[in-house]
Formats: structure tokens, sequence, C-alpha cells
């Protein structure tokens, strides 16, 4: 069990109030707070530490990159991945689109497959759409059920002997559901194909074990667990990172460099071209000790306990349309609905008069809001400060949005 | 809060929203305008009839939130009767007041007044400005086809 009264004391910006109410923050699908942990590991590093690294001989530049390779080694330690496979990136889009040219450039041609899912983020969409047209593999899709599970048996249907990358979300941000991974890797193996697991959603909500997963890739974004805004994670099997050529060329990522030619540094380095956000990633590593410290079982059963909670009251309003599986042992807390009449965007603006700060709008996933067949969705999100009373909250606020739009109007004609 | 709520979404304009008299298409249109945001799939059809440079019945579908919605419907009414050069005028009105700047004293904006408060919620404007984005680009495209059509 989390102590979230605890919990709260640790993030100040959950102190604030938003047009003269309390704060109520359920966009964590977005982006995470911050804990003050993680905001003192960055004023620490500049006030203290900041140098560049891996290439200074002075104290500073010895502690920056002590700093920031061990950063890498947490980082692999939580995923149990090993730390010459984690390469840091700009964000988890990047960390897909550095795999998807770096591997799929060089590995596909024209009758190859790249099989994705309906309910892919744009993120992990685009970039295997751009691989597409670059060599003239084709795209193909697994589709979801109703109510937005993703079935074993519908991804077995489209894989076959051509297909040579399966690249799938491991949470969906829209619907919430968690997809049955390890089984779909299996699958994907046995055909010989390889598998990225798309884990922005899933990494900071409930435990993710690379090595247990068995897939090739794994990607996650630092600022929806906790950390900062510019970090992305990459963690691929060493031995597939080095078969690959570089994604970004420059600085770092070399070994030797002529005026012609240039040869490549050992991985990971070979996929950090330029400097990083080296800040970031030593912040982001007191993200990771912070879920560590919670425990991400515990985390888990926060998010379950509190998304059974808001599906139960949510259910109640009347008029409401939930997208999304209603078992909270196949989903996460990310909670997508309508309301009847009103556009998300009105019911957005009305939450936000309240205090209650959700999203609106496609979620960056347009052919998934194709598949359910609406514009836009209201997408409320839950972390691991969240309460029942913040539900509570939501559902008030969702109620006061009915009765403003619904209420009686003088007729204007 | 709740004053800025109540000044955003009028009474008229929910009024436009849950029952405009303009939804429809105009039968015999010469005059269409599409817009679209693909940011929030707002989506808006004017079609219009026009006689001697002048805008007859203008009617719009489409989806999309309340403040986008009113919009096209009190746009429709405003149009019609409208010569394009008025309009044009009706346009950099709106502009006008989206940018909290004084209007020009001749243009009657009728209920599209009511906007007034949409100002005040920066990421909204969009929704109101679709219609009159749309508008604009039609009446572009009607000066170009007639440009297009008129050439020996």
């Amino acid at each position: 069990m989390l102590d979230v009264t605890r919990i709260r004391q640790d993030f100040p910006i959950l102190a604030r109030r938003v047009h003269g109410k309390p704060l109520v923050y359920l966009d964590n699908a977005a982006t995470t707070q911050k804990p003050r942990q993680v905001i003192e590991a960055l004023v620490t590093y500049y006030s203290q530490h900041n140098a560049n690294i891996h290439r200074g001989l002075h104290a500073l530049a010895e502690e920056a990159t002590a700093a920031y390779e061990g950063a890498r080694e947490r980082a692999a330690r939580f995923l149990n991945a090993q730390t010459r496979g984690v390469v840091f990136t700009r964000n988890a889009t990047e960390a897909i689109n550095l795999f998807a040219q770096a591997w799929g450039r060089a590995n596909l041609k024209p009758g190859d497959e790249i099989l994705l899912t309906e309910m892919e983020h744009h993120s992990n969409l685009v970039p295997w759409q751009l691989v597409a047209q670059a060599t003239g593999a084709q795209l193909r899709f697994a589709q979801i059920t109703d109510d937005g599970r993703l079935e074993v048996e519908r991804v077995r249907r489209v894989l076959t002997p051509k297909t040579k990358v399966v690249a799938f979300t491991l949470m969906s941000n829209v619907l919430g559901t968690i997809t049955p991974a390890a089984e779909l890797v299996r699958l994907a193996h046995a055909q010989g194909a390889l598998v990225l697991v798309d884990g922005a959603q899933a990494v900071p909500h409930m435990p993710v074990d690379f090595a247990a997963l068995g897939c090739d890739v794994l990607v996650a974004s630092a600022h929806k667990m906790l950390g900062p805004t510019g970090v992305g994670v990459l963690a691929a099997r060493p031995d597939l990172l080095e078969s690959m050529e570089p994604f970004l060329g420059g600085g770092e990522m070399i070994a030797d460099v002529q005026l012609t030619s240039a040869t490549w540094n050992e991985v990971p380095w070979k996929f950090e071209a330029g400097t990083p956000h080296i800040g970031g990633v030593i912040a982001f590593g007191e993200a990771l000790a912070y879920l560590e410290r919670l425990g991400m079982a515990n985390v888990r059963q926060h998010a379950m306990d509190l998304t059974r909670y808001a599906l139960e009251r949510l259910a109640a309003v009347p008029g409401i349309m939930l997208y999304g599986p209603r078992d909270v042992v196949q989903r996460g807390g990310a909670v997508s609905f309508n309301l009847e009449g009103l556009h998300p965007h009105d019911v957005g603006t009305v939450l936000d008069g309240e205090g209650v700060a959700v999203r609106a709008g496609h979620h960056c996933a347009k052919p998934l809001m194709r598949r359910l067949g609406v514009a836009a969705t209201v997408r409320a999100s839950f972390y691991l400060y969240n309460t029942r009373e913040e539900v509570d909250r939501l559902v008030e606020a969702l109620r006061a949005a009915q009765a403003f739009f619904n209420r009686p109007v003088r007729s204007a004609a | 809060m709740l004053d800025q709520l109540d000044e955003l979404y009028r009474d008229v304009i929910l009024d436009h929203f849950k029952a405009s008299a303009h939804r429809g298409e105009a039968p015999g249109a010469s005059f269409r305008a599409e817009g679209h945001n693909p940011l929030c799939g707002d989506d808006l059809t004017f079609t219009a009839t026009m006689k001697d440079g002048r805008f007859g019945q203008v009617r719009f579908t489409g989806k999309g939130c309340a403040i986008s919605q009113a919009t096209a419907s009190m746009f429709s009414a405003q149009l019609e009767g409208k010569t394009v050069e008025q309009t044009g005028r009706l346009i950099r009105a709106m502009k006008a007041l989206m940018q909290g700047e004084t209007l020009e004293a001749s243009v009657d904006l009728g209920d599209l007044e009511a906007l007034a408060g949409v100002r005040k919620f920066p990421v909204r404007i969009k929704c109101a400005a679709l219609s009159w984005n749309a508008i604009e680009q039609g009446l572009q495209n009607l000066h170009q086809s007639r440009a297009e059509g008129s050439r020996p």
C-alpha cells in the first residue's frame, strides 16, 4: 500500500490552486508531476557538478560522467536489461525512430511486413510509415476488440513469415489496455520477427521486466514517470544494437574520425551522438530511485484500486460512454470517456474551471479514434499521488459540466 | 472562473449550438466552403446561394465543440444578404474581436458579439476562427475559379 498523504508532500505542485480551486491533476498519461527529489537533483547537478561528460579530465567532468552512467545502470536495473543495452534519447518517440531507422532501413525490403496494432500512439505508427516508405515494406495491423483489448488470436491471424518486425504498446495511452506482450513476443519470435514494445505508458505504472518479456527493444519516457522532459530510454539486446548502423552522427558516437570516414564507438554510446540531456538523465535516475523505494508492485496496486473506484463512479454518471476494458487487471489508469451531447473540449474547459486537469482530444491516436467512431475523448489518467477524493472531484465536475451545458437558455431566434 | 465560463458559453451561444436555424445545406448553392481543424477533429461545410455578388441563403453542416458549431450558425446568419466586400469587413472585425482590438464602427456583428468572451480562452480561439477561415478560403477559391473561367 502507498502512503499517498506522505507521497503528496513530495510534490510541490500539488499544493497549487487553479482558478481558485485545489488542483486535481489527472493528466498523468501526458506527463506526470515531479517530486522535490527530482527537482533537487536538477538543481544540484547545475549548481555543483555541471560539466560535459566522457571527455573532460577535470573533477567536474568525472563527477558528471559518473552520475550520468550511474543513471544508466539504475535504468538497466529498473527494467532488468543490460547496461550496455540502455540508450538515452530525447524521448520515447526518438527511441522508436532510432530503431525504426537504424534497424529498419538496413533490414527491410519490398515484400517485408511491419506489424502494428490499431491502437498505437502516433509515435509508434508514423516512424514505421516513414521506414515503410523508404524501404518498400508493407504495414499490417492487428485489430482490437470493441472493448479495446488486443487478443493474441487476432495478432496470430496477421502474423506471417513476411513479418519482420512487430511493434505494439504494452499499455494504451487512450484505453489503458494492457496487451499480452510476453505471449505476443513468443509468437513473433516463432515467425522470426523482431519485437519492439512501446512501454511509454506501462513502465511508469507497473513492473516491466525486459528480460522476462523477451522482446528485442523496449522504449520508455522519463517525463511520464516523475522524471524531466527531454529524456527517453531505449533498452535493447546489446548484440542487436551492435549489429545496427548509427542513427545520428556526431561527437561521442565515434571511435575515430578521418576527413571522409569514421568508425563507431561501442554500444550504447554509438547511439548517443552529441551532448545529451545530462542533468535530465541524472534527475531521471532520482525518479527511478523514488519509484524503487515505493515499489512498482505497490504503484500498480494503487493504480488498480483507484481505477476500479473511478470506473464505478464514472459508470454512474448519466449519459457517459466509457471506452476500454472494464476489468482493472487488464488495464492501467488512463480512462477515456465522453458525455452524451457534449464535445470533449467543452467538457475539458469546464473541468479546468473546477481545477480538474484532464486531456481532451485525440491523444495522438487518430486511427484509434476512428476505430472507436469518435473525433475525440475526455481522458482522466491517474498516478501514484492521486486519491479517491480527487476521483470524487472529477465526478462532481462532470456533473457540473452537464448542468452547465444543459441549463435552459433563452432562444436567440 | 464561473463568470468567465458564463462569458465563454453565453446563452446565445448554447442556443445556436443546440438548435441552429442554419444547420443543413442550402438548396441550389453556388458557394461552398470547408473548414477542418485536424488538431481537434472539428469539421465545417458552408453552402450558400449567391446572386449579384451577395450571399443569399447560408447553411452549414459539421461537427465539433459548442464554440465551433455555434460560431458557424451565427456566422451563417450574419452572412445572409452580405456582399463579398462586406463579408471581408465582417471577417476583419471578427479577427479584431479575438485580438481585443477596437472594431470598425460600421460593422454589425449581431449575435457574433457573444464571442467576445472567447478571447480569454486562447486555446479556444481556433474553434471560433474555423468559420471565418473557411469562408475566407471559400471566397478566395471562388475568386480564382472566376478568374480562370473568364480567361479567353
